[in-house]
């Protein structure tokens, strides 16, 4: 969904430039970058209809009856194409032209020309035979390109269809700052109810609020379409009135200082738990289940962004200490566990598990700590596979049950009071979040902390880091164990959330998706790795574990690498950055930015909102 | 340092280098690239283990001591080029320096006295190290080096990527260090700068000490003025 965006670059300091020169004729493209871009969106386009997305996601309608996610993959990216092409890069000195005609032009001839790759697909389609290579080949798509006509039909139709989105996309740099604002909004209060429905369904039962349900969403899923009309009007005004009010709030907190800023955030974060804590009441299984899920992954991040982010150790085999916690609470604490089964209760068998895993932790660090960069990654991605063949192993499966695994886990009873299991996810959501919190206050205090400040310089240079006295050998395991450590609370819960344990629960895919949970957040920063988990995992899905949009789950891995360049590109600094990262990525933007305002705010006095930044300042 | 010899894997880096530096001296090392003077370094500071030889702090053989120990005793290096963590803050930079000490007053103390020596890092303290230009980074690298409230500073090219007139500023504020009582031992291959402030040095050729005398008398020696002063007038 997140294609729809379109990018906000130059949208909130639009209004402190110089006035735009006249907008330039509809013909004066750069018809070179025009059309490699747009070549670019047919390649894309093609791609998307050969992975299968259109075929298998159209049966999650967005609009009924008008539009369904099949075809929403397939007009993002000619309405992509469309707005991009229309950017100007703004230099100092340069004249801006002002959005006319030639936006609209450009982006329909550049949606047109992305478009032209679907059409070039349904001649092929019509024509030959690609099943072999190309499993996605099929009359299916065919009849999906052409709207069930004829060959000429999806020809002509992709290239009508493409400019026009293309034009759309162009047209958007037509508003203002403040309508764009509102139709986005708009935008996406539509894709967001839609893309959220279950979770929506599923709250509004358990608020009584089956009517409101009723009215936005069709019967088999999807919205009405008057009632989506309803809700971009509704959101749309919400976006007028607020006129940005929230952003105001945003940099009037950011300004706020010293004692005032630490009750401010007191107070947003009371106001997160008290709804956190408020709302399972409400929700019904599957929310709280999303959520355990979010939550289990938002400890693992937090654990691997102590190695990665603070320390800058670059571990990929970060499953493994996740397998080791989960193995070893299932050993402790299940009566099915083939060799000793010392039935703990969870909690006495969470600390065992706690020193169980930060031995791992050292014995694993020892050896791969010594390595520096490219092999230390390497290095860590073979000792994740190890340790998941070693529960595999016919060797150890007089311990582990092999490939059988250990079942019948007990849930996790909490000094004899109650017991948590899968079979209840609003008690494992509580779970998760009581060792979600603590493990945000550790990572906080950590950070803050000389240990941690040694994490950071060994990250910089080791060798000077070395040179001031810091053991970097030691304070580089630490790092290794206190990651293994939290990474172990999410395996401990996850056994006895899940009530079994197989090896294959454990497969490399773990590591990679907690590492892009890490990156796509914001590395470093621990409300970024908490939105990453919330947006990856809640809405995508986890390796296993089916998010939002379950539709997705076969292009779960299609999506994660997409959004990761994306990301590399477009916010190097990740989705919520640190301020220190997105400082140290975007230093010369802001320097000059500020240099820029310093001009600006000499002959302009009146545009208090935002300044021109590139950078966003969290 | 006691007839050290050091290697680097099979490569002999250095060759029966004797050395000893006094409290109080300011001492120089000179030397072509590659003939051992941050091996020296390293050596001193424990990041590297001498094949044979000793290396001995305050009367104490300190061979298999590491660099920490070394440190929290008194020597403290500033790294060839500055090298700050240069993603961190002028303040963090500084708080890293110290940190092997736990007197809090003291490294308070110690901090206003930097700020009285270069009043640009208290102006710079928030902002991120690697966004100064090398002369307030030298300072910083000082700075951060002093933190550690040492009593010997090795420098290691303290000339090094620096504007000829940053050089004199830099050699100035060795001086001053050195006027205030600490021990500094410098690397450089600025054989006239450097020994012109300096009490006595050394010349390094590939490993082996091949000089040993005061400042002047290198000054006027006439290998040294064909082999390094040459260059450095040119």
């Amino acid at each position: 969904m997140t294609a729809t965006l379109p990018p906000q670059t130059g949208a909130a300091g639009a209004s402190a430039e110089p006035p735009p020169a006249a907008s330039r004729p509809a013909l004066a493209q750069d018809w070179r970058r025009l059309v490699r871009m747009g070549a670019v969106g047919a390649v894309a386009q093609v791609f998307i209809a050969l992975s299968n997305m259109p075929v298998r996601l159209d049966e999650r309608v967005i609009v009924k009856p008008v539009l369904s996610l099949g075809y929403l993959t397939l007009l993002i990216v000619p309405f992509a194409a469309g707005h991009r092409v229309g950017h100007q890069v703004k230099r100092e000195g340069m004249a801006v032209h002002a959005a006319g005609a030639h936006e609209m032009a450009g982006g329909a001839a550049c949606g047109a020309v992305a478009g032209g790759g679907l059409s070039l697909l349904a001649v092929l389609l019509a024509n030959f035979d690609l099943r072999e290579p190309l499993v996605n080949w099929s009359p299916m798509l065919a009849e999906l390109l052409a709207f069930g006509n004829a060959t000429w039909f999806a020809v002509v139709i992709w290239l009508v269809i493409g400019a026009a989105v293309g034009a759309l996309g162009g047209a958007l740099r037509l508003l203002g700052p403040r309508t764009r604002r509102a139709v986005v909004t708009m935008a996406l209060a539509v894709g967001g109810a839609a893309v959220l429905e279950p979770l929506v369904v599923d709250l509004a039962e358990g608020m009584r609020l089956e009517a409101l349900t009723d009215w936005l969403y069709a019967r088999r899923g999807g919205i009405n379409w008057t009632s989506a009309l309803g809700l971009a009007a509704a959101s749309g005004i919400l976006a007028v009135l607020g006129r940005g009010r929230i952003q105001q709030a945003r940099t009037h907190i950011a300004a706020l200082e010293g004692a005032q800023r630490t009750r401010t955030n007191g107070l947003l974060i009371l106001a997160t738990a008290a709804v956190l804590i408020v709302l399972p009441l409400f929700a019904g299984k599957l929310t709280n289940e999303l959520l355990a899920n979010v939550g289990l992954f938002v400890l693992l991040a937090l654990g691997l962004n102590v190695v990665v982010g603070l320390a800058g150790i670059l571990d990929l085999g970060y499953v493994a200490f996740f397998a080791v916690g989960s193995y070893s609470a299932a050993v402790l604490t299940a009566a099915t566990s083939p060799r000793i089964n010392p039935e703990l209760p969870w909690l006495a068998a969470l600390i065992v598990v706690v020193i169980i895993t930060g031995l791992v932790g050292l014995f694993i660090g020892a050896p791969v700590i010594r390595m520096r960069g490219d092999y230390l990654a390497i290095v860590t991605l073979g000792f994740g596979e190890i340790i998941r063949l070693l529960f595999l192993s016919d060797w150890l499966s007089g311990w582990f049950g092999g490939s059988q695994g250990i079942t019948k886990i007990p849930g996790a009873g909490i000094f004899g009071l109650t017991s948590v299991a899968g079979t209840d996810p609003r008690r494992v959501f509580y779970l998760v979040l009581a060792f979600c919190a603590l493990a945000i206050y550790v990572s906080w205090r950590l950070e803050r902390s000389r240990l941690g400040r040694a994490w950071m310089a060994v990250r910089e240079d080791e060798t000077v880091a070395e040179a001031m006295g810091i053991n970097t050998v030691n304070v580089k395991l630490l790092a290794f164990v206190v990651g293994a450590v939290l990474g172990s609370f999410s395996g401990a819960i996850f056994s006895a959330k899940v009530g079994s344990v197989f090896p294959n629960s454990f497969l490399i895919l773990v590591s990679i998706v907690i590492l892009v949970v890490v990156i796509f957040g914001g590395m470093g920063n621990i409300v970024g790795v908490i939105a990453g988990s919330a947006v990856l995992i809640g809405v995508l899905g986890g390796p296993k574990q089916p998010g939002l949009l379950a539709e997705f789950s076969e292009f779960k891995l299609l999506i994660y690498g997409a959004l990761l360049i994306w990301m590399m590109l477009a916010r190097p600094e990740g989705l919520i950055p640190s301020v220190r990262r997105s400082r140290e990525l975007h230093q010369q933007e802001m320097a000059q930015d500020a240099w820029l305002k310093g001009q600006v705010e000499d002959d302009n006095h009146d545009d208090g909102s935002s300044g021109p930044q590139a950078a966003p300042a969290t | 340092m006691r007839s050290v010899n050091a290697h680097y894997g099979a490569v002999h880096a250095l060759r029966d280098v004797d050395l000893s530096i006094y409290e109080g001296e300011l001492v120089c090392l000179l030397g072509g690239n590659a003939s051992g003077k941050s091996t020296t370094l390293k050596t001193l500071l424990g990041m590297l283990k001498p094949t044979s030889g000793e290396v001995v702090l305050d009367g104490e053989v300190v061979n298999d001591r590491p660099t920490s120990y070394r440190v929290a005793r008194g020597v403290t290096m500033v790294p060839e080029n500055r090298r700050l963590f240069k993603r961190l803050s002028v303040r963090e930079n500084l708080d890293l320096g110290a940190y092997l000490r736990s007197d809090t007053d003291g490294i308070a103390a110690d901090l206003e006295r930097i700020f009285d020596l270069f009043p640009r890092v208290k102006e710079r303290l928030g902002q991120k190290a690697g966004t100064l230009s090398g002369g307030e980074q030298q300072m910083v690298a000082m700075g951060r080096a002093l933190m550690a409230k040492p009593r010997v500073l090795l420098m290691d090219e303290p000339s090094m990527g620096l504007a000829p007139a940053l050089v004199q500023q830099n050699f100035e504020l060795i001086q001053q260090i050195h006027a205030a009582g600490l021990t500094v031992f410098m690397v450089e291959q600025n054989a006239n700068m450097a020994l012109s402030i300096a009490d006595r040095g050394w010349v390094l050729q590939t490993g082996r000490v091949v000089l040993d005398d005061s400042a002047e008398n290198l000054l006027a020696h006439p290998d040294l003025r064909a082999s390094y002063l040459g260059q450095a007038d040119a």
